[in-house]
């Protein structure tokens, strides 16, 4: 049943992922956390990060990612959840392939059709506020903690937030660098 | 026919950091050393896989698969470019489970978790700007950020409702003629 549910769920990501990964990854955290409480927001967090320190596009590990943990913290065996990370990266590929292929065989210059800029005149500026979505429900206790539980881990958040921000908009920094610091302040302050 | 395979795997392996950050791979390999496309090709290609829906380069390994070897081509380049990341994810997510309660391992992760949230707040001005938002359409990205948040709206209605409101206001408000 969870199978049915993750082919499903993932098929509609890719059918209406537009705008890259991290538009992606608000789907994903819509359908996933909020919708079918398959995971935490920390444990969404924790696959996010993995997915952007290891090789390949974003959107394909963290499916295979979500996949697997869902299935597991149903109280699946590993089997079964690798099996849930196949049913997931092959759903959320599944449309783009049927798409791409009756592109290449029928339209390739559909992008200057006026319908389909029309349409795009909608969607760009909803997939910013989609991004904007994932990242405020990503600000939650269970990843920067609060100022009550524990004043040191949330200030500390709060510097990581900041300093991030700040290196990827002015310095440009590279994500991964700037994740494995993070992780090495994690380490030595927490 | 299997370098079609060879070849994305390796995009696929030796690419960090998502979609775009394997286009200069791609240009490398595809139009340089094999080939397959021209590089005007490839830049016409990545405006169609920008704005088709789905994972930007697993968009150009189908549509590159497909041009030179048909179906079986794009089954081919797609399962390569994937191929890489699920293996290496698979690993690390049977891995992780043992690991993720070692006190270092938890460390690390709570200094990660903030650092991640600044990573997708930052490409949202980025976006802001590509999307070319101004005064008149900022209230798309407001009310959508706000129903996803506040009300657990899912993301794919937002894009669905964007994307049919932008079709009916350029057919029916502005008049261009659609068809």
């Amino acid at each position: 049943m969870i199978y049915f549910q993750l082919f499903y769920t993932f098929f509609l990501i890719g059918l209406f992922g537009f705008g890259g990964g991290y538009a992606m990854i608000s789907m994903i955290q819509g359908e996933v956390v909020t919708g079918h409480h398959w995971m935490t927001m920390g444990e969404f967090t924790d696959i996010v990060a993995v997915s952007q320190m290891t090789p390949g596009p974003i959107g394909i590990n963290s499916a295979t990612y979500v996949g697997y943990t869902a299935v597991v913290n149903a109280g699946g065996a590993e089997w079964m959840g690798i099996l849930g990370s196949a049913t997931a990266t092959f759903a959320v590929i599944l449309p783009s392939f049927i798409l791409m292929l009756l592109i290449s065989k029928f339209l390739m210059q559909f992008k200057h059709h006026p319908a389909v800029e029309q349409v795009f005149t909608g969607l760009r500026p909803a997939v910013v506020g989609l991004l904007a979505a994932a990242c405020l429900l990503l600000m939650t206790p269970e990843n920067f903690s609060t100022p009550s539980d524990s004043p040191w881990q949330f200030w500390i958040s709060v510097a990581i937030f900041i300093g991030t921000l700040i290196g990827c908009q002015v310095y440009k920094l590279s994500p991964i660098r700037t994740l494995l610091f993070c992780a090495l302040v994690g380490i030595l302050l927490f | 026919m299997l370098s079609l395979f060879t070849t994305f795997f390796h995009i696929g392996l030796f690419t960090i950091g998502g979609g775009y950050a394997m286009i200069p791979l791609i240009e490398a390999k595809v139009v340089d050393e094999k080939q397959w496309i021209s590089r005007e090709e490839l830049l016409d290609l990545m405006a169609v896989a920008q704005s088709c829906p789905g994972i930007f380069a697993v968009n150009i390994a189908i549509f590159i698969g497909y041009k030179i070897r048909g179906t079986w081509g794009a089954l081919l380049s797609t399962l390569g470019c994937i191929l890489p990341s699920f293996l290496i994810i698979l690993a690390i997510a049977l891995f992780f489970r043992q690991f993720q309660d070692n006190i270092w391992v938890a460390r690390a992760f709570r200094g990660i978790r903030p650092c991640v949230v600044a990573l997708i707040a930052a490409p949202t001005f980025k976006m802001a700007k590509t999307a070319q938002i101004n005064r008149y359409n900022i209230w798309i990205p407001v009310l959508g950020a706000f129903l996803i948040w506040m009300f657990g709206v899912s993301p794919i209605w937002v894009i669905v409702v964007a994307g049919l409101g932008g079709y009916l206001y350029g057919k029916y408000i502005t008049g261009e003629s659609a068809l």
